[in-house]
């Protein structure tokens, strides 16, 4: 059974979403899509400044037999990639958690209600 | 509804934790514990394929090397018996119905080792060839199962585990063997750039087989991992590099046939015309300067003009850099020649190349 952690949001597209501040959060996936994947060996992700649109795509992970497209759990502004994962994808497969994608600033904060709780996203997987 | 089949290793996929898939009307493991450490040992040491999905054909008649050598673009007259040749099986208009491996038993019988996705294709299309020809041609598809062991360390593993000594089996060559009670036919082949041999046998032998290799530790490899083992030794896989589209001479494979001896066979009135008139594409490697994975059908452009597609690509394993194959429309297929790849709607910027990403291993004694 994959890891679900409490205090996070999730997607049915299987990101976690971490609230820095009301309109601020990091995006990651979830070990459960990091199991799903087996090994990572590329993460393409936007650059800051670009906007992503919640249900469009903005990125994706690619593992050696296939490429799965990210999809945006929420509408924003990218304040920050995380370039680690450029170098070494393989965090995403370590610590699913602690390898955060993106950072975005919300154009519509009430799109966070929503998401899954920690509770409901367990059930979902 | 179309049934999914089982290899006679199905068990042992699920005993080893194997991840499955559909492949070819079969149930296969594609990866085991993760693509590039399968990748590696068999790069560096030995790993081991359950191949039993592989279709075989006994061909067999007085008339048998007269009518492989009608159907086969390879030469095959004055081949050994004993010997083990690469090529593929054309239509009229040149195009490839398969690329297939024939071991030469004698002059009056022949196995065919072909893709299991065209198995079916392949039977009714050789059986329609047989009209002038005094052969018969047997589908054993399902008798047979094989294992295919590769590696810098095979050789020395089937030494330790089976007792059998292979030293003596040249690169492209097959032999019986005898394990227990068992009759095993081994060849030198493989398709992964290394050393290593093909063993088939019936089930029970190779399901017996399998557990000793286990057992001696010998690494089973899924199918993503002979994907891109076969990628990086620039081994063509038919639907990519090859289909009914596609002929040798486009996929760069003009080596595997006799078109320039005196010998005829089907499709090569076609090919010679193609070579006349000259190539308007051909597959070639291509290398992107940025980390990306360039997957098979994205769109090569130069400039603003589409100019072909991937037909496989990978961030290779071993050197550690995005490559491809692809189907590039002549003039664009110059060494050097800087093109873009569009991966996401983005683009790419990279450079055609030749194929020799990796140096093969081959054991060369009497290659």
């Amino acid at each position: 059974m994959s890891k679900v952690l409490d205090g996070l949001l999730y997607s049915e597209s299987h990101e976690w979403i971490k609230k820095l501040s009301d309109d601020e959060v990091l995006i990651g996936i979830t070990e459960f899509a990091a199991e799903q994947l087996g090994s990572i060996v590329f993460v393409d992700l936007p650059e800051a400044e670009d906007t992503i649109e919640k249900d469009s795509e903005f990125g994706a992970v690619e593992s050696v037999k296939a490429a799965s497209d990210l999809v945006a759990p929420l509408s924003g502004e990218v304040m920050e990639m995380n370039e680690d994962l450029v170098g070494e994808p393989e965090l995403v497969n370590e610590d699913a958690f602690g390898a955060w994608f993106i950072k975005i600033k919300l154009t519509n904060p009430e799109e966070l209600d929503s998401l899954l709780s920690p509770e409901e996203y367990k059930n979902f997987i | 509804m179309l049934k999914i089949k089982k290899t006679c290793l199905y068990d042992e996929h699920v005993k080893l934790n194997a991840k499955m898939e559909e492949f070819a009307g079969y149930e296969m493991p594609i990866v085991y514990t993760s693509i590039k450490e399968e990748h590696e040992s068999i790069r560096q040491n030995v790993g081991m394929f359950d191949v039993s999905h592989m279709g075989e054909f006994i061909i067999k008649g007085p008339e048998a090397t007269n009518f492989v050598n009608h159907v086969f673009t390879n030469e095959i007259i004055s081949k050994e018996n004993g010997s083990v040749t690469y090529g593929m099986m054309c239509y009229e208009n040149g195009t490839i119905v398969d690329d297939l491996l024939v071991y030469k038993i004698n002059d009056f019988e022949y196995l065919f080792v072909v893709n299991a996705s065209n198995i079916a294709k392949d039977y009714s299309w050789v059986i329609e060839q047989t009209e002038d020809f005094d052969v018969t041609i047997n589908n054993v598809s399902s008798e047979y199962s094989e294992i295919a062991i590769q590696g810098p360390n095979a050789e020395a593993a089937v030494k330790a585990l089976l007792n059998i000594n292979l030293d003596d089996l040249k690169f492209f060559y097959f032999g019986n063997f005898e394990y227990g009670n068992h009759s095993l036919l081994i060849s030198r082949t493989g398709y992964t750039g290394e050393d290593g041999f093909e063993i088939y046998a019936y089930s029970d032998a190779i399901l017996e087989i399998w557990r000793k290799f286990v057992e001696g530790d010998v690494t089973p490899c899924g199918l993503g991992s002979r994907d891109t083992l076969r990628f990086e030794a620039a081994l063509p896989l038919y639907g990519h590099e090859m289909s009914d589209k596609i002929t040798p001479l486009e996929a760069g494979l003009k080596f595997f046939t006799k078109i320039d001896s005196e010998f005829d066979f089907l499709g090569k009135a076609a090919l010679l015309k193609q070579k006349e008139t000259g190539l308007t594409r051909r597959v070639v490697g291509v290398e992107l300067i940025k980390r990306s994975i360039p997957r098979a059908n994205y769109p090569v452009y130069v400039g603003e003009q589409e100019v072909g597609y991937v037909t496989t690509g990978y961030l290779s394993v071993t050197l550690n850099k995005p490559i491809a194959l692809a189907m590039i429309d002549r003039p664009f297929t110059k060494k050097g020649t800087e093109i873009q790849i569009k991966i996401r709607n983005k683009m790419f910027p990279g450079f055609i190349r030749d194929k020799k990403f990796l140096k093969k291993n081959y054991k060369s004694k009497g290659a």
